[in-house]
């Protein structure tokens, strides 16, 4: 499809984008006393549907099927959206790594999929049938089942998980047209690194670690980036600085959390310029972007609620909307 | 018939044919972004429809000038064309309107489709997004003034 087959659908999200959560908004929800509040004042705004019964993550599943369903009949091609949910796949591959080889069942670890669920993944992982998977997971799956079955190390397995699925958003990203796919997937890639190297600097691991796990992209030298987070966090912080990534630097610098929320600001950063396209698929995909970023602050929120965290505290988790 | 009709009668169609692919292209494209609004926006129907029909007014435009050229050259009226001169005159009079009728229609058209865009999100600043694909307008106005001129100042014979 070319650009200007979007027209309709950019012109859908327009008005979705009327209904998205502005900072305002959010400011409001984490000024709240409690997650019972929050959830009133996000169904005032139209969230969860008739099955939800005030229950937090009913409401949330539910805005996560609308987002779905709206993509689904905008036409998109799959594999856009496919891309974009390579995260929530591996994740499932390792949950199901580790339910099969410590045989304790924990359902509330996988993401909702249509496919690749918790059930389909167990019976692949459990059967062997690697082909089911999609080509770009199989080599690692086998490899890290086999990793967990002989050494039960499940950060060795997660590394090499993570590792492989930055290398699939990289390749998948590469054969987009759409530039803001790309640019995102770029985005995604570099801020995870920086996430690996902050955390391996503070848990010690030493440079095989982070060559292992660190995905060579376009916007960072990894090979300078491991050196920096192997020697220590000054040198860490001024490869950051130095290198086009000053705010994550200071973000580091102030709290763990404000480097998070940093991560995710920034992805956000990319996708902001889709508010002025009229035409093409960008839109579309911020839009998507927009609400999984609106879904995970309002969960970061009810769960602050939830657990008693002080306002302060709240707002500095929260991230900033696309709107 | 004699080539100075040919060029006359193509000159004719071409403001017609252009200047309506043009228009029919940017209805086209402005009725789609219009859709889309509508269909989640319903009240919204008479603004993006006023922002859709704004390119089709090339169309017109082309019609309105082969008319008074087919009015003018014996087909509905006036004096029949006996000279090839006369022809050209008629088919270069008509160009102004078919070529920026086409042009302006396209450009006028992705204009509207981002102002449909604007009153989704903001339906209050409707009167600025009118103003927008309105601007396109001039050029085709411009180019019929232009064109009519033109033909109505052929002397025939």
């Amino acid at each position: 499809m070319g650009d200007l087959d979007y027209v309709y659908a950019v012109a859908r999200i327009r008005v979705k984008e009327k209904s998205l959560l502005s900072d305002m908004d959010i400011s409001q929800m984490a000024g709240m006393n409690d997650a019972k509040g929050v959830l009133g004042y996000l169904e005032d705004r139209g969230w969860g549907d008739a099955n939800s019964n005030g229950d937090p993550e009913a409401v949330l599943a539910a805005e996560e099927r609308k987002t779905m369903e709206l993509v689904r009949e905008l036409k998109v091609d799959p594999s856009v959206f496919a891309l974009l949910k390579y995260p929530n796949l591996y994740h499932n591959l390792k949950a199901g790594i580790k339910e099969v080889c410590v045989s304790e069942e924990n359902p509330g670890a996988f993401y909702p999929d249509e496919k690749y669920d918790r059930g389909e993944m167990i019976r692949i992982l459990k059967e062997r049938d690697f082909k089911a998977l999609p080509e770009h997971m199989r080599a690692v799956a086998e490899r890290a089942l086999a990793v967990m079955l002989e050494t039960r190390d499940g950060q060795k397995c997660d590394v090499l998980v993570d590792r492989a699925c930055l290398d699939a958003m990289i390749a998948g990203g590469k054969k987009q047209k759409n530039a803001l796919l790309r640019d995102y997937v770029e985005s995604t890639v570099a801020v995870t690194n920086i996430k690996v190297a902050v955390r391996a600097l503070r848990t010690g691991k030493n440079m095989g670690f982070l060559k292992e796990a660190l995905s060579p992209c376009r916007t960072l030298d990894v090979r300078l980036l491991a050196v920096a987070a192997s020697e220590s966090e000054e040198s860490l912080l001024n490869y950051l600085e130095t290198h086009g990534f000053r705010e994550g630097a200071e973000a580091l610098k102030e709290s763990p959390s404000a480097f998070e929320r940093w991560c995710d600001n920034r992805l956000i950063e990319t996708i902001r310029p889709q508010k002025v396209n009229s035409v093409s698929m960008g839109p579309i995909i911020a839009y998507y972007l927009a609400r999984q970023n609106e879904i995970k602050t309002v969960r970061i929120i009810l769960t602050a609620k939830a657990n008693g965290f002080s306002e302060e505290a709240t707002r500095e988790r929260v991230r900033e909307m696309y709107v | 018939m004699n080539s100075g009709m040919v060029f006359a009668i193509l000159g004719a169609a071409l403001s017609t044919a252009l200047a309506g692919i043009g228009s029919a292209w940017g209805v086209g494209i402005a009725g789609q972004a219009a859709a889309g609004v509508v269909s989640e926006d319903p009240d919204q129907f008479a603004k993006v429809l006023l922002l859709q029909l704004l390119p089709g007014t090339q169309g017109i435009y082309g019609l309105l000038v082969t008319f008074i050229t087919l009015s003018r050259i014996g087909v509905l009226g006036g004096t029949p064309i006996t000279d090839v001169h006369t022809g050209l005159m008629y088919l270069f009079a008509c160009l102004p309107i078919a070529i920026v009728g086409l042009v302006s229609a396209y450009h006028q058209g992705r204009t509207s489709v981002s102002c449909i865009g604007l009153v989704a999100k903001k339906p209050d600043q409707f009167g600025k997004a009118m103003l927008f694909p309105a601007m396109v307008e001039t050029y085709a106005i411009l180019s019929l003034l232009v064109s009519i001129l033109a033909i109505t100042n052929i002397k025939v014979g």
